[in-house]
């Protein structure tokens, strides 16, 4: 815990500060000053028709003395935001400044930690450390000095002359986090840090990390951590900022942690965010919401959604049905927050399966409760071949696959090459996207034996459905 | 024997012999459209007979000694072997220098790597031996009156051989690092000098390691070509062992050539154990992998001399001068990429590049079309197009022939643990062992038993070439998972129906790999073997071999442009046309 006498000016004020700071509601103060600021940040890729966005007017300050979370489920374009903080990436529109000054390049004022380490496997513990050091020019006896204080600040006394691939997924985050420290950033980036660790490890990083900010040993003024993991975000942030992915593209709710640090989770304070968070993350716009039961869908309600507005979560048939299954267990209804704590599954994890089973009309969200349907109950609990029909009936609520079956139901031929559905996507996906897309709607489609699909000549055939051929 | 492979490692691919990681080259790069490639190969084709044009203006003002005779005595061996492995080891240098160099270009500059990347993929296809003329003549006129103009064209003619694979893989790593790793030398502020150092180059060493070994075995070949050879109806000689195994050919002394022989085979080995192992093992240290691997290369001569002291004390000395380079390296500026470009000014710099290349390349072709058609007029092409369908069934019939052979012996070494430890090293040396030190031997059993040399010199091809057929073979079917092999022993697949579905399927990338290599070898080995002299009789084959073999002998420049940029041609339509498309097809399909 040394390294405050290197920086003895700064530490000194940080002394200060967190004296000053007891009496207020932390030890660190939102001394104000802003660090980084994004404005009207727009980040678009290129698609068929032009650009699409997938961050648009994005308004986000960083100041110094907080720790800001940004969260969000997986293409939300949360990690995209990091890197336009960090002068990564360029923006499409929108500017990103330091310290008032727009970015022109890499951001001079951060350091990156990032998810799976970026170690450089050829180099020493040490070594990695310095790297940041060597590259602003620091002699090699002080940036040697430097490092070793880092080393012992973050607890790897011992490791100097191991090699990464010597340590355990832990051990390599701490010379993550070491290597940024050690170049004193004012803003901190950390991309996922702890996805990449066990359970107790990461839940063991991430007290220490807060520990040491919280003892204004930390030699950065704030931080900004990407996650999916909403419980993270509560114990580690002073704000949450919730990125919406399609169709919001954009923030759409900040919560401000007051809790006092280190954080009980048990307590009713810490639980309740953790569920109004969840709401805000599970939550969907009313006119795109499917209408959930299927007996109950109005034709209008139904042909509003297309493939663009409603597409398909990233979901197998195995993992939606299995969900279902567990719905089901326990009685038709759950509440989400505690299914994923039990689970053990991160909500990026499990959200795609609840939104495929709310598309489907297997299940509907109300608050952050999960309600079976009566379809979906039927097919939990069916055996194969009746599970195949009732999925069969209900995937024909899901706009792509519908899309694709009565393309091919019009097509004398029966057969429509993969390329005609890309060009139709390609108006509203990235072709990654697209790809992603007609992967889910493929297996989905198989499975329900709507059609079927040559992966070498890349056509799609329509098939007579479950129910006709297989019974016996 | 060129590669026409380079290695292209994944973190995963700890196989003793770089086997699927041996990628093909002609497949390697980034998709290009057909017209860049076609104007690429003419600029190609510009800038051999330009180098020609040059070599032959200035080769009028050199006066050529006599014959060189080359002494036979097997006490001069030792010394012969030093020059010889003295070139080898200048060429690799060379050949690293112009990686460096060229990839890095490539890789950094949209613009050159247009250009450059095509360029590569055709000079590899540009049968090496066909350069030997254009560099023997351009180097003595580069040093007149001496022999170092000798040993560079054979420095070049070795580097040649080595230099396109090693710098198409380290391309490859440059343009396929890791996007963290990019991230964090920018996110960090590295300089260009750190991102190299630290980031680029130990990224990519391992490639460069495979590569560098594979490509020096190649290079032995092209010693062997370059020592002694007859330019212009000039013969020149360097002392070497090529040259030594060429006087004892042209004496006809069969045990002198086995003295040779000898001495190859020691070199051969000699310098896998002590350089290509050591150095292989060492390049552990740079595999970009979470955990200790299960199977790690290992040296004997790299274990003793981790032990000894040398390495701690040289580090000691080299240690500040490395610090001052780093310092100075700073002159290089930051690792950034600018977040906003001026769209306008790349479009106006793009233009104008595109213009000053084209109009060059436009220019030089006109001249080359008026060169050609003063002296011979352009049905000069005629011949050699139908001398290459010739070489062509050569190549065809040795490449079904070797892969009837070899395929079913590979697969059986192959799932052979015991059987590939010993036969692996072997079909190392046997692939680098340079064929065309054979082929008087052989030429003497053609001679003896009335064999064609028309048929002899598929033999002759097959020589160099048929290794990588085996040696990928072996590496394609030790690749194949045990467990899938239960499979099939359990379900009872046996016979001709698990050829089908398992060991073809199974070894088929590993198989396109060799062949890529194996084809690419027998057009360039047809030059030696098509026309081949023993004692005082030389026999010729028919076909472009030997047509370009003849033209570079007589030193008839336009019938040698139009017999290499022919033999160009048939190895480049080759591999696209074949190839690559199996290539694609092994990559998607048969992926393991």
């Amino acid at each position: 815990m040394a390294l405050s006498t290197l920086h003895h000016l700064r530490s000194a004020r940080y002394a200060r500060a967190t004296l000053a700071r007891q009496t207020a509601r932390g030890p660190r103060p939102a001394d104000g000053e802003v660090l980084l600021s994004a404005t009207g940040l727009t980040k678009s890729y290129a698609g068929a028709d032009g650009e699409l966005p997938v961050l648009s007017g994005i308004d986000l300050t960083i100041r110094a003395g907080e720790v800001v979370a940004l969260l969000g489920k997986s293409g939300s374009g949360k990690s995209t935001l990091l890197r336009c903080l960090a002068g990564l990436i360029p923006a499409s529109s929108g500017t990103v400044t330091y310290k008032d000054t727009p970015l022109t390049g890499a951001n001079p004022g951060t350091a990156m930690v990032f998810q799976n380490f970026a170690l450089l496997p050829w180099l020493t513990v040490q070594q990695n450390v310095e790297l940041g050091l060597e590259a602003k020019g620091v002699p090699a006896a002080e940036r040697a000095d430097a490092a070793l204080r880092a080393i012992d600040l973050i607890g790897l006394d011992g490791f100097e002359s191991a090699y990464p691939k010597e340590l355990s997924g832990g051990m390599r985050q701490r010379v993550g986090f070491a290597r940024a420290l050690v170049v004193e950033p004012d803003v901190l980036l950390m991309d996922e840090p702890f996805s990449a660790l066990d359970v107790l490890t990461a839940e063991n990083l991430r007290g220490e990390l807060m520990e040491l900010w919280e003892s204004g040993q930390f030699p950065t003024r704030s931080i900004v951590l990407v996650t999916h993991n909403i419980e993270e975000a509560v114990l580690m942030a002073d704000r949450i900022v919730i990125l919406g992915s399609r169709p919001y593209r954009t923030i759409r709710d900040e919560f401000e942690v007051s809790l006092d640090r280190p954080r009980e989770r048990d307590s009713a304070a810490f639980q309740d965010l953790i569920d109004r968070v969840y709401r805000t993350m599970t939550g969907r716009p009313k006119d795109l919401r499917p209408t959930g039961h299927p007996e109950a869908t109005d034709g209008a309600g139904t042909d509003k959604r297309t493939p663009a507005t409603a597409a398909l979560p990233a979901a197998s048939v195995d993992g939606l049905s299995g969900l279902a299954e567990i719905v089901l267990h326990r009685g038709g209804c759950c509440d989400l927050a505690d299914l994923a704590d039990d689970l053990g599954l991160d909500f990026d994890d499990i959200l795609p399966l609840v939104d495929a089973l709310d598309l489907l009309g297997f299940l509907v969200v109300r608050g952050d409760d999960l309600l079976l349907t009566s379809t979906g109950a039927a097919f939990a609990a069916a055996d194969v071949q009746r599970s195949k029909t009732l999925f069969a009936e209900a995937a024909m609520n899901a706009p792509l696959v519908k899309l694709i079956t009565s393309s091919l139901r019009n097509n004398p031929a029966g057969t429509l090459r993969a390329g005609f559905f890309r060009d139709l996507l390609a108006h509203h996906f990235t072709s990654e996207q697209v790809t992603r897309q007609l992967e889910t709607a493929t297996d989905w489609g198989r499975y329900a034996e709507l059609y079927s699909y040559d992966a070498e000549p890349q056509e799609y055939h329509l098939e007579t459905g479950p129910s006709t051929l297989r019974r016996r | 024997m060129s590669f026409r492979t380079h290695v292209k490692l994944s973190p995963k691919d700890t196989a003793p012999v770089p086997r699927a990681a041996v990628r093909a080259g002609v497949a390697g790069h980034r998709p290009q459209m057909p017209w860049v490639d076609m104007v690429v190969a003419a600029a190609v084709l510009v800038l051999l007979y330009a180098t020609l044009r040059v070599g032959q203006g200035t080769t009028v003002s050199f006066t050529p000694g006599q014959d060189v005779h080359v002494s036979t005595d097997p006490a001069r061996l030792p010394y012969d072997a030093a020059r010889s492995l003295l070139r080898m080891f200048a060429a690799l240098a060379a050949s690293t220098v112009f990686t460096f160099g060229y990839a890095f270009a490539a890789a950094k500059s949209r613009r050159l790597e247009r250009i450059l990347i095509p360029a590569l993929d055709i000079l590899q296809s540009v049968p090496v031996l066909g350069f030997l003329t254009v560099a023997v003549t351009g180097f003595i006129a580069l040093f007149p009156g001496s022999m170092l103009g000798l040993e560079c064209a054979s420095v070049f003619a070795i580097f040649t051989s080595q230099a396109w694979n090693m710098t198409f893989g380290f391309y490859q790593s440059l343009i396929s690092l890791p996007r963290e790793l990019d991230e964090l030398s920018r996110s960090f502020r590295f300089t260009r000098w750190m991102r190299f150092w630290k980031v680029e180059l130990p990224a990519g060493m391992i490639g460069l390691v495979w590569n560098g070994m594979m490509s020096f075995g190649g290079g032995w070949f092209f010693l062997v070509a370059s020592e002694a050879i007859s330019v212009n109806n000039q013969n020149y000689a360097l002392p070497g062992v090529g040259s030594y195994a060429g006087a004892a050919i042209a004496d006809g002394d069969l045990g002198k050539v086995g003295w040779a022989v000898l001495t190859m085979a020691v070199m051969v080995i000699g310098v896998n154990f002590l350089f290509w192992r050591p150095l292989v093992a060492w390049a552990e240290k740079f595999k970009n992998e979470q955990s200790e691997a299960g199977q790690r290369q290992r040296s004997v001569v790299l274990d003793l001399l981790r032990r000894s002291h040398w390495p701690r004390i040289i580090g000691r000395i080299l240690r500040p001068a490395g610090h001052a380079l780093a310092r100075a390296g700073r002159v290089f500026g930051a690792d950034d990429r600018r977040l906003h470009v001026d769209r306008t000014k790349q479009r106006t710099g793009d233009i104008v590049f595109g213009t000053v290349a084209g109009a060059l390349t436009l220019w030089g072709l006109a001249d080359l079309a008026r060169y050609l058609n003063d002296r011979t007029g352009l049905g000069v092409f005629g011949e050699p197009l139908l001398l290459g369908l010739v070489t062509l069934a050569r190549v065809v019939v040795l490449m079904v022939a070797a892969t009837l052979v070899w395929v079913p012996v590979g697969v059986w070494i192959g799932f052979s643990p015991r059987l590939t430890r010993i036969a692996q090293p072997l079909v190392q040396v046997l692939a680098s062992f340079p064929a065309n030190f054979l082929f008087p031997l052989a030429t003497w059993f053609f001679l003896k038993t009335g064999l064609d040399i028309n048929i002899g010199g598929i033999v002759l091809m097959a020589l160099g070439a048929q290794w990588y057929i085996l040696f990928n073979t072996i590496a394609g079917a030790m690749a194949i998972p045990a467990d899938l092999r239960e499979a099939m022993d359990d379900l009872g697949v046996t016979g001709w129906q698990r050829w089908k579905r398992l060991i073809i399927p199974g070894i088929f990338p590993a198989y396109v790999t060799g062949g890529i290599t194996a084809s690419g070898g027998a057009w360039n080995a047809s030059i030696v073997s098509e026309i081949v002299t023993f004692g005082t009789t030389t026999l010729t084959a028919t076909g472009l071999g030997a047509y370009i073999a003849h033209a570079t002998d007589t030193g008839d420049f336009p019938h040698l442009i139009a017999g290499v940029a022919v033999m160009s041609l048939y190895v480049v339509a080759l591999n696209r046309l074949l190839w690559r498309p199996l290539y694609r097809l092994a990559e998607h399909r048969y992926a393991l």
